[in-house]
Formats: C-alpha cells, structure tokens, sequence
C-alpha cells in the first residue's frame, strides 16, 4: 500500500478493547437484544459488523441476525467519481420492517455514505429504528448526521486519513493515521 | 476553376514526355504554338517558357465512365465541376453516363450535354441510354443518337435486365459501330444488398451482393456479343469471376472491351468495416482474391481500360446508415495519383502502361481517336508530377461531391493539369 | 483501504455497440454487475436512485415490444429519466433523418441514447456524431449486444462456468444480430459455437467467425449443452428462402420428440417472441428444461448494469 503512516492510534489489543466497549454499548442502549439486528457497509463495517455479532453473543449469549449492505447505487456523487463503479451485492435475508438496525463503518467523515446507507436501508423496508456504529469519527462532516456509538473520536486535519484494517481484508487488526496523497484522493470516498 | 489562355508560343521545359504509341520517354522541352505542338526537343526560347521540374507530359487521359449528375441532380455535381474535377485530376475528355435526369435517351439531350460543355476545356462525350428512360423497354433511336454525338450507349446504374432487349441493341452496335457499355449486374441476385457478400458482410451484418450476381450478367452479355458480333464494353469489373469470362471471350475473338476502377483495384470489403457510406457503390468492393486477379487482368491486356466511375452524391444521399447510403464513389481527382503511387511506384505498372490505360485503351473502346506528341499534332496534354507527396483530402475537391473512399490517403505522384488547345486547366497555376 | 488500484475494472468504449472483440474480463464485468444488480429486482421497493437526473431517451425504429420494455423497465429502476421516441407517432415517418434526429438528441442534451434501427452500424452511426453514451438494442443484422450478454448471463447461471461449453445456435442465422452478439461473447468466455440452419438462412462466411456450421438439427441437438433457438420471421417464407412454414417446422423446429432421442436434453434458449409451433414446439417452450423466462429476468438485471456502468464518466488517466 502507498502511503506513510503518522501516527499507530490501536493495535490489535486497542481494536479488541473498543470494539467490546462497543458491543456492551449497544447492548446496554438497546435493553437487550429484542428486534435488533445489525449491518455492515461494505467492505470493512461487513467485518466489524461480524466481530460485534461474536462479541454480542459472547456478552448476552443471543445470536442477533446480520446483513451487508453495498452502497454504490445510492451515492450521491456516484457520476463525479472517475472511474467505473464496482458494484457489489447488498445481503439482507431479514425483514427489515420494525427492526432496530444498527448500521456499521469503520470511518465516519463526511457522513455522505451513511446518507446513502440510509436511503438504501429504506428501500429495503420500514426499519423501527435505525442507529450508526463507527470505529472511527474523524470529524469534517457535510452533513447532519452524528453517530450513536463511536469507537475512538480522531480530529485530523485535511491532510490527513484514519485507515481502519482489519485481519479479514488487511492480515491485521489496527487504526493507522496516515498522510493523505494526491494519487489516493478518490479513495476518501471509501473512507467517508 | 479559371481556364488560362495560353501565349502564342509557349516553351515547356524540364518536361518528361512519355507517349507509348511514339515510344517516346525523356526529359526534354516541348514547343508548343497556336494549339498545336510544334517542336519536340526544341531549343527556341519562344516568347514564354514554363519550367515543369520534370513534371509529366503526356497525351490526354480520357475517363470512359464519369456520372456528371446534369440534368435532374445539379446539386450532386454539374457539367461544369464535373469538368473542373476532370481537368485538376488530369482528365482532358470524359465520357458522361446517361442516368440523369431525365435520362439521355434522346438526341436534342445528347446536343445539348455537348453544347453545355462547349465552353471549357475538357471535352464531355455523352453515352447515351440503351432504353428509353433506361426502363429495359424499348431501345433509344440509336442512329440518331450517335449522330447526334453520343459514342457509346449504356443503361449504366442499372443493367439492361431483359436478354431480348439486350440483344437487338447489340445488334443495333454493328450499325452503329458504338459498343453497348454494359452494367452487368443480375438485380434478383443482388436484391437488397448493400456491400460485397462475404465473411466481412455477415460480421458487419450488411445484406450482401455476391458475386454472382456480376459473373452471371456479365457471361450473358458475354454470349450475347459473341451471338450478335455487336460490340460490347464491360463497365467496372469487379470480380474474379468476371474476368475469367472476358478472357475467354477475348480468346475467342468477341469484340469486347473491359474496364477496371481505381477503387477496385486498391480496396476491398474489408474498407467497409467501419460503415463509411463512400465505400458503399456498385459493384461493390470486393474480396483480395478478386482484387489480386483484377491487376492480373491489367497485366495480361485484358482489362485495357482504367474509368474512375466518378460518381458524386450529396450529402443528404451519404450522411445516412450504410444500408440507406446511395451507390457511388468519387473518382476522378484522386485516380491518377492511386494509380502512379500504389500501382506504377509499387512496380506493378510500367508508366507507358499506366498512360495507355488512362489514353489509349478507353478511347480505342469508343472508337475516339487518340492523341499523340508529335509535331504537328494537336495539343491535347496531361501533366502530373511524379514526386508530388500529397494528402487526398476531398474538402479541396473541385467535384461537388465528397464521398471519396481514400480521404486522407498519402500519395506520391499528383496531377497538375491539362492543356487543351491553347487553354490550360488545372489545379496548379502555370508560370510562364 | 479496500481499493486497490490493480483491480480496478474498465471498459473499452463509452458505448455499447457489440460484443465483436469485447474481452472476457469485460463481459464479465458486465455480468457479474448484472448479477448484483438482480437483487434490486428481488426487493419490496424494486428501485434504487442510482442514475436520478440522468436522461435516457429509447429510440425505437423498428417495431420491438420485449427489449423497448425491458430497458425502460432497467432505466426506472435506476431512477432515470426516460424519453420514449419510435417509429410511428415520430417525425421520423414524415422523412426526418437519422442525423437530424442526432441533432436534436444533441440539442435537448440527453445523456444516454438506446437505439434500435433496421439498419447494420445505426448505433455506430450515432456514437460518432454524439456527445451521449449509446447503447445499441438491435442494429438490423450487425449485433444486439444486451441479449448477447443476457444470453450469457443466463447461461452461466445454469451451467456455472461459460468455458468449455457448448451452445448451439439454431434458426435463422443470417439475418440473426442475436445470434453474432452470441457467438462473439460465447467465444470471448470460452465456449464452442456451433450455428445450424438450412442453407439460404445460413451467412456466407460465417465458418471464418470460428463457429462449427451443421445443417442438421438432429446433430446439433446430440453435441449441445444448450440450445439457442432464433425466431424465424415470417417474411422470410415470402422472400423465398424457405418453401413453408410447415416445412420449416417439420426439418428445423425443436420439438419433445426431438430432444428425448438426445442422451442429455439441451438447456433450451430463445430470445423471444416465440413463434410456437414453428422454430420451437410449446411443450419445449414450457419445459424444465427452458431457461426463457430466466433470460426476461436476466434481461432487465443486464441492462441496469450496461446503464449504470456506462452513466459513469470515462476513466480518466
């Protein structure tokens, strides 16, 4: 990968931590169990989403149902993009209708794809609720839209990323400060 | 296109003369005086002289088969442009079809093409149509018409379906003496076709023409001559097939004639990938097979002349899908300049061939006679430049036409011009 | 991050005028979008806001029921803003021509043209002289590249693996854009082709595209994976390249009896509208073994992908 990493914020251990802290969040605002169900946004909310499910079972012993949601047909900047879409496919075999959705990323930035996230969401059904997980809020929102759980809040400045990687897709769990690079630029849309 | 008056006596020097019939090729100066060629080698500085670089001399190119559009189509082409493009593609006389508007079936026509074309240089031969308003009906009154000026008659764009009919009017050319110029062309065969049927139409999708529908119309016509003794002149052989049958013909002493396009002789099918609608005429373009036996034809002496089929079409008739396009191809600013590059630089032509392919075989065809560089001679001359690099762009076309299927085509070897009399033509400004 | 430069897909033309000479990896690019996509389909609101404010106008010139329905159906479940243009009811009947019509595509600044015209390189035609991304739909016997992929979609949805198969394409193969968008894809993925067809329905040449030619559908039945059985139109019989109907039926339809003396039956294909009784036999039509309502589903999920992978701006290097 090319870009140089500023500053380690987790490791492996730091990762666990939150996203436990975060599992006993969710558990607790949501008295239990009850109609909720959670979903990843492609590709590495799919994986934390995955690790909360454990967590959750581990914690509180019941299995609550998950989904992956792929985004690209509801972003908004889905023709200023310049390169082809890779469009992949949205996995939910619940209902959605008067579910508790907790929706997972790893990064919250711009807010523009929990945007997207929502509207899709809405298309699938009539949610009773719909609460935003993210491991990372790096601030810069252009839209009003706030997080309900937060892993660890980061300000970067705009020169600067926060890249989440995870054993599933990166061979490692940890959240990396990185200096952003002109030939990365597009990739902001994928860390929102 | 201005037409220049020449001086009284005029001295080209550094000129190439080459006349095949004279064997006649060198560089030398030619005086020429009150239209007629006065001396050859001639060392009088006369009053004017034009240094030519070693540019081409050479007796009048003549096309047997040129669609000046006049009557019925003036904004495809008229008389005039259509003269103006003879003259800047080296043509001093060109033989007009008969498919205009109405057709030329009809001697006060026929005096009138003539009387239109009076007041420039290149001289405007009109074939007249076999039937009356070409319909494969009934025969034109043929007598008057050749009388009237008309050299040769054909139903060109269309062949002359019925066999009867074909007959008598081959019969009819023993009296005359003026061939019959033959489209061969079976239209049931062809049907809606719109390019030549081969591996290339079935990708591109095009409805084909095969070849057949030439071979059989062609050794009818073929038979007919041999039955009738009449005089028969293949227009645009296009295929293999085609030749075969003239070269048999030949052997057996038909009295027929043949001529080849330059677009035949240089592309095939495969130029219509791409659906550029000016590589969409008739015949079609054909198969490298066909294209490789077509210059075998030339260098055997079979096919003797070299006719552009110059036919302009507007815009409105060629900005439309392929298979909507008109038939037709530009051909006479570009011909000389294919031939010299890609036939006598490629080395498959010697240049006194090349000249009797453009001069001497089409007018023998017709029945014209053929000029000749010697003293006394009248001046009926065509200059071209053999080192002449240039881009075929037919934005600077005189035709009215654009639809040339070698647009941006590199060439070495260029036409300057005619002189006619004491008058000069061309696209290049003489300097004298 | 998740995007990795290498694996970025492209595509070789901002249109979509044949599959002649399209890449395996591009086919399936488009078929692998075209697979996610159906899930779309599949949903209680079947539509997404993907292309909202993106103009696609359909330009029909020849009459088509099934394709015009099925892009305008891909283009509302995409959100797209449609304009419907054909044949009858147009200025085209009065004598406007195909440029004229160009131009004032051009004018009202659409962004995407579908075009089906009775004329060989129509789509061609538009593509150069317009600033919009156009999709061909059928241009007269050239291709019909979205069957093509459905074709194949469809395919390697029953079968797995397009490679090594083999795909019979049977009926009227020279007059047939659905069977040239076929064979060039089923080509590009690896396929053996072969075409049957009595000999004046069969191109000149076509042996050069690298297909198997058989004149015997018996034969073709026996060596196939999969039938692909072309509709025959009916003004074929009154240009003479047929003797009958009846005829035609009896040598060439696909019938039960046919298949059942087959060691395997055939996936069985057709592109639509059937002509029961003629080309195909109903009983085949409404076997287990058709795979032809698969291929009107198909249909819609492919053409979203062509839409919304063409809707992007080119790839800028």
């Amino acid at each position: 990968m090319n870009f140089r990493v500023k500053a380690k914020l987790a490791d492996a251990e730091g990762v666990r931590r939150t996203l436990t802290r975060l599992a006993h969040e969710i558990i607790e605002r949501n008295r239990g169990l009850e109609n909720l169900a959670l979903v990843g946004m492609r590709t590495r909310g799919v994986h934390i989403a995955q690790r909360l499910r454990t967590l959750i079972k581990e914690i509180e012993g019941g299995d609550v149902p998950s989904g992956v949601l792929d985004v690209t047909l509801y972003r908004d900047d889905f023709r200023l993009k310049f390169r082809r879409p890779q469009v992949q496919v949205t996995q939910i075999d619940f209902d959605v209708d008067e579910k508790n959705i907790i929706l997972v990323d790893d990064v919250i930035y711009t807010g523009r794809t929990v945007r997207a996230a929502m509207d899709a969401l809405m298309d699938l059904g009539r949610a009773a609720r719909i609460q935003l997980v993210v491991l990372v809020d790096r601030g810069h929102r252009e839209l009003p839209i706030r997080a309900d759980f937060v892993g660890k809040n980061v300000p970067t400045s705009i020169g600067e990323e926060v890249r989440v990687r995870m054993t599933e897709s990166d061979g490692e769990d940890a959240i990396l400060l990185v200096e952003s690079d002109e030939t990365q630029e597009e990739d902001r849309t994928h860390v929102v | 296109m201005e037409t220049i008056h020449l001086p009284k006596k005029l001295l080209l020097k550094n000129a190439r003369l080459i006349d095949p019939a004279k064997k006649l090729d060198r560089t030398t100066s030619l005086l020429i005086e009150n239209g007629k060629i006065a001396e050859i080698d001639s060392k009088m500085s006369g009053t004017k002289i034009w240094d030519l670089n070693g540019a081409i001399v050479c007796p009048g190119f003549f096309d047997l088969h040129v669609h000046l559009r006049e009557p019925g189509f003036e904004d495809a082409e008229t008389i005039r442009t259509g003269q103006e493009a003879a003259a800047a593609g080296g043509f001093s006389a060109v033989a007009c079809m008969p498919n205009t508007k109405p057709a030329l079936d009809h001697a006060g026509l026929i005096r009138w093409v003539i009387e239109q074309a009076a007041s420039f240089p290149v001289a405007v031969y009109p074939v007249a149509a076999v039937t009356r308003e070409r319909k494969s009906q009934e025969l034109t009154d043929m007598m008057e018409l050749h009388q009237a000026g008309a050299i040769a008659f054909s139903d060109d764009g269309a062949p002359v379906s019925s066999s009867e009919l074909m007959r008598r009017a081959l019969e009819y050319s023993r009296l005359t003496g003026a061939p019959i110029i033959t489209h061969a062309e079976d239209l049931s065969l062809t049907g809606k076709g719109a390019m030549h049927e081969s591996e290339v139409s079935t990708r591109l999708g095009l409805p084909g023409i095969p070849s057949l529908s030439e071979d059989v119309a062609t050794v009818r016509d073929l038979m007919l001559a041999e039955y009738t003794g009449g005089r028969l002149h293949l227009a645009h052989v296009s295929t293999a097939g085609a030749l075969e049958a003239l070269e048999m013909s030949l052997k057996r002493g038909v009295k027929v004639t043949a001529e080849v396009t330059p677009h035949h002789l240089l592309l095939t099918d495969e130029a219509v990938v791409g659906y550029d609608t000016s590589t969409k005429m008739k015949p079609p373009l054909r198969s490298e097979s066909d294209r490789k036996a077509l210059w075998e034809g030339l260098s055997r002496r079979a096919i003797t002349c070299i006719a552009t089929d110059h036919a302009p079409h507007t815009c409105e008739d060629k900005d439309v899908p392929y298979d909507e396009a008109a038939f037709g191809a530009l051909g006479m600013e570009t011909a000389l300049g294919l031939l010299w590059d890609r036939g006598v630089r490629a080395g498959l032509l010697a240049p006194g061939h090349l000249i009797e392919l453009f001069c001497h075989g089409p007018r023998q065809a017709v029945g014209l006679p053929v000029p000749v560089i010697e003293a006394g001679g009248l001046v009926e001359l065509t200059v071209f430049h053999p080192e002449e690099t240039w881009t075929v762009d037919a934005n600077q076309f005189y035709s009215k036409g654009r639809n040339c299927p070698f647009q941006g085509w590199e060439l070495i070897g260029r036409p300057w011009g005619i002189l006619k009399g004491d008058f000069w033509a061309g696209r290049v400004e003489p300097e004298f | 991050m998740s995007s990795d430069r290498s694996q970025d897909r492209q595509l070789s033309s901002r249109h979509l005028l044949g599959l002649e000479g399209m890449s395996a990896e591009e086919i399936n690019y488009f078929l692998d979008t075209a697979e996610t996509l159906k899930e779309v389909l599949d949903r209680p609101i079947k539509k997404v806001p993907t292309l909202r404010g993106v103009t696609v106008v359909n330009l029909f010139f020849e009459a088509s029921t099934r394709t015009r329905l099925s892009f305008e159906l891909a283009e509302k479940r995409l959100s797209a803003d449609i304009m419907n243009f054909s044949k009858t009811g147009s200025s085209v009947s009065k004598g406007e021509t195909l440029l004229d019509t160009a131009r004032n595509i051009e004018a009202m600044r659409i962004d995407v043209v579908v075009i089906r015209h009775q004329s060989a390189g129509a789509a061609r035609y538009l593509a150069e002289r317009l600033r919009s991304v156009v999709i061909n739909a059928g241009d007269g016997a050239h291709e019909h590249p979205t069957q093509g992929l459905l074709d194949l979609l469809t395919l390697r949805q029953k079968f797995g693996d397009i490679k090594g198969l083999k795909v019979a394409i049977i009926g009227d193969v020279a007059h047939s854009r659905v069977a040239k968008s076929n064979l060039y894809g089923l080509k590009a993925l690896g396929a053996e082709v072969m075409v049957c067809a009595p000999p004046t329905l069969m191109p000149r040449g076509v042996d050069a595209l690298g297909v198997k030619v058989c004149y015997k559908v018996d034969e073709a039945i026996a060596w196939a994976d999969a039938l692909n059985i072309l509709r025959l139109q009916l003004e074929r019989q009154e240009a003479g390249l047929l003797p009958s109907l009846r005829e035609y039926a009896m040598t060439f339809g696909i019938t039960l009896k046919r298949l059942e003396k087959a060691r395997k039956t055939p996936v069985i294909l057709h592109p639509g509208p059937m002509n029961r009784g003629v080309e195909i036999e109903s009983a085949v039509a409404d076997s287990g073994a058709s795979v032809i309502l698969d291929q009107v589903t198909n249909g819609v999920a492919v053409r979203m992908a062509v839409l919304v992978l063409l809707s992007t701006p080119e790839v800028m290097v």
